[in-house]
C-alpha cells in the first residue's frame, strides 16, 4: 500500500507529465485560458486515464507480452510490436464511450470542453503513461495508482496555470512575447517550482 | 512550380508547426537534449507525417466521414510501429534514449493535424510535400532548441567537445540548468519571441489595452 501511495506522489509532483515529462503540452497551453474550462478538461483526463492504463496494463499482460499467449499453444509468440494499435484503439474507444456518457448526461461540461473532448484521444499525456507503464513493467495495481497519479498531476498543472494565464492577461508583456511565448515562459518557471519537490518520497 | 516551393517553405517561417500553430510540442521538448537524437527523431517526424499525408490523401474519397479519426489513427499507427521497429533493429542505443517518444509520435498532433488540414483535401503528391515541409518546420525549432541546449548543458555538438570543460581542464562551466526540462520551455519561448519580432503580423493581439498614464487637472 505504501508503494501504491508512494507511486501515487511521484507520478503526481516529480515525474508531474505536464511540467516535467513535456506531455500533453498542446492541450496543455491551449486550453489552459479559463479556470472553469480547465478544471473540465483536467477531470476528464484523470476519468480517461485511470480506465484506460489498467485496461492497456491487461491487454499488454494477457495478450501481447511474450509467452501470455502460451494457453494457445504459442508459448514464444510475442505481439508486442502491435501494442500502439491495441493502446491507441483502448484510448479511442474510451473517449468515444465518455463523449457520449457526458453528451447524455453532463451537457454542460460537454459544450464547455466541446473539440477538446476528442481532442483527448491524441493528447500524449494518456499514451503517454500507458507507455511508460509498458516500459517500466507496472503490475495491475501499481498502473493504477500511475494512471490515476499522473492524470491527477497533468489536472493539476493545467488548473495551476489556468489561474495564473488569467491574472496574465492584465499585464503589459513585450509585442512578439505576448500570448504563446510568455505561457511558454510562465511554464518553465512552474517546472522550476515543481523541480523543488524532486526530493519527495513517502 | 512555385507553389510545390511554397507549400514547402511556408511551414519554416510563416507558418511553423510548433510556434504557431502549437501542435506537437511534447516531443519538442523532451528529446532536446543531444543533437543526435534530436535529429532521429526529426527524420522519424517527417518520414511518418508525409507517409501518413501520402496515405490518406489517397484514399480521401472512399473514407466515410464519422470514421475518418480511427482510419487516420490506424494509418499513423503502422507507419509508427514499422519506423520503431527499424530504428530497434538499425539504431538500438538511439531508439532507447528515446524511449516512449518515438511511440507518442502517433499522438503528435502535427501528424494528425495535417492529416485533417491538408490531406483530407488536397491530391497525394501535393499532401506528401506538405508533410515533408511541417516536418521540417517541427524539425528546424527541434534543433535550434537542441542545439542551444547540448551547447551550453554540456559543451558538445552531435556528442562532439566544442567548449572544453572546466572538468577537462578546460575553461566552460557547464549550466547543468540546461540539460533540465523548464530551460527547453524558455528557449522555445525566446525563439518564439524572436521569430515574432521578425514577422509582426504573428504577434496575438492583446485582450485588454493598458490605459495611457496620463494626469488631469483637478486630480490632486
Amino acid at each position: 500500500m505504501e508503494q501504491l501511495l508512494n507511486l501515487f506522489v511521484k507520478a503526481v509532483f516529480i515525474e508531474n507529465m505536464a511540467l516535467q515529462m513535456f506531455l500533453g503540452m498542446c492541450t496543455f497551453l491551449a486550453v489552459s485560458k479559463k479556470i472553469e474550462t480547465a478544471i473540465g478538461l483536467g477531470v476528464a483526463v484523470v476519468v480517461v486515464q485511470l480506465i484506460t492504463v489498467p485496461v492497456n496494463n491487461i491487454i499488454f499482460n494477457q495478450l501481447l507480452r511474450e509467452g501470455a499467449l502460451d494457453w494457445l499453444g504459442a508459448p514464444e509468440l510475442s505481439l508486442e510490436f502491435l501494442g500502439f494499435l491495441c493502446y491507441i484503439g483502448v484510448i479511442a474507444a474510451m473517449v468515444q464511450i465518455l463523449e457520449m456518457f457526458l453528451d447524455k448526461f453532463v451537457p454542460s461540461l460537454y459544450n464547455a470542453l466541446g473539440v477538446f473532448l476528442p481532442l483527448i484521444t491524441v493528447n500524449c499525456a494518456i499514451l503517454g503513461a500507458t507507455l511508460f507503464m509498458v516500459e517500466r513493467d507496472y503490475s495491475f495495481a501499481e498502473s493504477i495508482a500511475f494512471g490515476l497519479g499522473s492524470g491527477f498531476g497533468w489536472a493539476l498543472a493545467i488548473v495551476a496555470l489556468a489561474g495564473i494565464r488569467e491574472k496574465l492577461k492584465y499585464s503589459d508583456v513585450p509585442e512578439g512575447l505576448r500570448g504563446l511565448g510568455i505561457t511558454f515562459i510562465t511554464v518553465g518557471l512552474m517546472s522550476l517550482g515543481f523541480m523543488s519537490l524532486s526530493g519527495v518520497s513517502l | 512550380m512555385s507553389g510545390v516551393k511554397q507549400i514547402l517553405l511556408t511551414p519554416l517561417f510563416e507558418n511553423n508547426p510548433i510556434a504557431l500553430q502549437i501542435l506537437g510540442v511534447c516531443s519538442a521538448l523532451a528529446v532536446t537534449t543531444q543533437l543526435n537524437v534530436t535529429l532521429v527523431m526529426c527524420v522519424a517526424l517527417t518520414t511518418v507525417t508525409a507517409f501518413s499525408n501520402l496515405f490518406i490523401s489517397l484514399i480521401r474519397n472512399h473514407m466515410p466521414s464519422s470514421i475518418r479519426i480511427i482510419v487516420q489513427m490506424t494509418i499513423i499507427a503502422s507507419l509508427v510501429i514499422a519506423v520503431d521497429q527499424f530504428l530497434q533493429a538499425f539504431a538500438y542505443e538511439i531508439s532507447k534514449n528515446l524511449s516512449v517518444f518515438v511511440g507518442l509520435i502517433i499522438t503528435n498532433c502535427i501528424v494528425m493535424g495535417r492529416a485533417e488540414a491538408f490531406a483530407m483535401k488536397n491530391p497525394p503528391a501535393l499532401s506528401f510535400l506538405d508533410g515533408i515541409g511541417n516536418g521540417l518546420g517541427y524539425s528546424l525549432v527541434l534543433i535550434v532548441v537542441a542545439s542551444v541546449r547540448e551547447l551550453f548543458g554540456s559543451g558538445s555538438l552531435f556528442s562532439i567537445q566544442i567548449l572544453p570543460l572546466v572538468e577537462n581542464g578546460g575553461w566552460y562551466q557547464a549550466n547543468g540548468l540546461m540539460l533540465l526540462s523548464p530551460s527547453a520551455f524558455f528557449i522555445i519561448g525566446f525563439f518564439i519571441w524572436a521569430l515574432r519580432s521578425v514577422k509582426k503580423d504573428q504577434v496575438e493581439t492583446r485582450d485588454y489595452r493598458i490605459a495611457s498614464h496620463s494626469t488631469e487637472e483637478g486630480a490632486f
